[in-house]
């Protein structure tokens, strides 16, 4: 059973740090895992690379930095991108990201003038 | 004055079935969209993509869904108020509640259903510190009214359709210059979109600059220049009479935040065991917009609570009428005249 975790840490966009146990054995990804510990991710594609609302800054070298073409066509779109930038829903939980460390980019500004 | 059994706000596919399942029950429907086409998310964010979870499609791409909802509804003549945000609610003296956009169109029901999702579609907006103070003064985040960019420069930014449709059309038309500026050198656009915009940069009609962005504004109470970074991090000033930042849009919840309805966690409470009824009374709420304990946030089971919730709006609407279930197979499907 607890093989089947490992261990993320993130930075929300106050600074605050929180260790998350990641199930590698659910198919799941970054951005989910950020959701389902109710952290401010919208994640609002659902997963698709379209919105970019779950970008995160990798802070460790457990990650390749390298993104795919629909994520790097997104990231393009994106504002406060940089070098360590990928999106969260294209990071798969896997045995390899033990220990990963990321930050949340800021929220996406929107003009609310409804 | 629109007047209807049913306001639908929100015409996604939650929206548009329930037109469907209002109408067996001889209840008519208006849907009031902020975006300008039916659809919600599936014609907004993904109308290419794949669906697997809809009972009896193994696949079907979400734009596709909306035409076959489209094509289920079109017996129930459903109307639309289509580009509008529904900003405001209120009850008349009858208790009949009146939904206002923010164009002002009013609506009149005795029921409402909110089906908005995540909330309205709205511009993403460029983090540049003064561009509020652009904004109407040569920044726009839509193209409203094309006609006011004639014999102008203006300057483009975006690598999707919407950036790469508008640089072509303006291009092709009546602007005086028309400046893309995209920060890759590919775009998400349709090919085609991008090999034309390729070949009008050839030919010197349109000022193509890849692998840069916008940075600054600048101008006397109007927008007059533009500061563009490039990666070699040069800053280059090109005037400018408008920049349209054109990103895409993201969803907020919205006016509807401010309606006096429970609201946790961005979406609206409702009573799961009944009805989907909101805390006020004669307004539902159902699909992604709402939350109860065990929620789920996917399309098929938007449709199940459209269902369930026109049962009790034929209820509150017809307080003497008895009502039965009909099966579709036995009594077909009679459309309004």
């Amino acid at each position: 059973m607890e093989n089947n975790f490992v261990k993320i840490t993130v930075t929300d966009r106050l600074g605050k740090e929180h260790n998350l146990d990641a199930p590698t054995d659910m198919n799941m990804n970054l951005m989910e895992l950020c959701k389902s510990y109710e952290l401010p991710v919208e994640g609002t594609c659902g997963g698709m690379a379209m919105c970019a609302s779950c970008q995160v800054y990798i802070e460790s070298n457990h990650v390749s930095l390298k993104r795919s073409e629909d994520e790097q066509a997104m990231l393009d779109e994106a504002w406060n991108v940089q070098d360590n930038s990928r999106l969260g829903c294209q990071i798969k939980l896997t045995p390899q990201i033990n220990g990963l460390k990321v930050k949340l980019a800021p929220e996406i500004a929107a003009d609310e003038d409804w | 004055m629109i007047k209807t059994d049913i306001i639908i706000i929100g015409a996604g596919p939650v929206g548009l079935f329930t037109v469907f399942e209002a109408g067996l029950l001889k209840l008519r429907c208006h849907l009031i969209d902020s975006l300008p086409i039916p659809g919600g998310q599936c014609a907004e964010i993904y109308p290419k993509k794949p669906i697997y979870d809809i009972p009896g499609y193994p696949s079907i791409l979400a734009g596709d869904l909306v035409d076959n909802l489209m094509t289920q509804i079109k017996p129930f003549k459903p109307s639309f108020t289509l580009g509008e945000t529904a900003t405001h609610i209120e009850r008349n003296d009858e208790g009949k509640f009146i939904v206002t956009t923010k164009q002002g169109t009013k609506h009149e029901a005795p029921v409402v259903a909110i089906a908005g999702g995540l909330g309205v579609f709205i511009p993403r907006k460029p983090p540049i510190f003064n561009i509020k103070e652009f904004e109407n003064k040569g920044v726009a985040y839509i193209v409203k009214d094309p006609e006011i960019y004639r014999n102008k420069n203006i300057v483009i930014s975006g690598g999707g359709d919407s950036a790469l449709d508008w640089a072509l059309f303006f291009a092709n038309n009546f602007s005086k210059k028309v400046t893309l500026i995209h920060r890759s050198q590919s775009f998400r656009a349709h090919l085609d979109s991008v090999q034309q915009a390729m070949n009008m940069a050839e030919k010197g009609k349109i000022n193509l600059i890849l692998d840069a962005e916008v940075i600054g504004l600048d101008g006397n109470n109007k927008l007059e220049k533009i500061t563009v970074k490039n990666k070699s991090q040069e800053e280059i000033a090109i005037d400018s009479d408008y920049w349209l930042p054109l990103f895409g849009l993201t969803p907020k919840l919205g006016p509807i935040a401010n309606w006096g309805l429970e609201i946790e966690k961005n979406a609206i409470v409702v009573n799961n065991a009944t009805d989907y009824s909101t805390n006020i009374d004669g307004v539902y709420a159902i699909g992604d917009v709402n939350t109860y304990p065990g929620k789920l946030k996917l399309i098929l089971c938007g449709f199940h609570e459209a269902t369930i919730m026109v049962q009790a709006a034929f209820k509150k609407i017809h307080p003497n009428k008895n009502n039965v279930l009909k099966y579709t197979t036995v009594s077909g499907v009679n459309g309004f005249d």
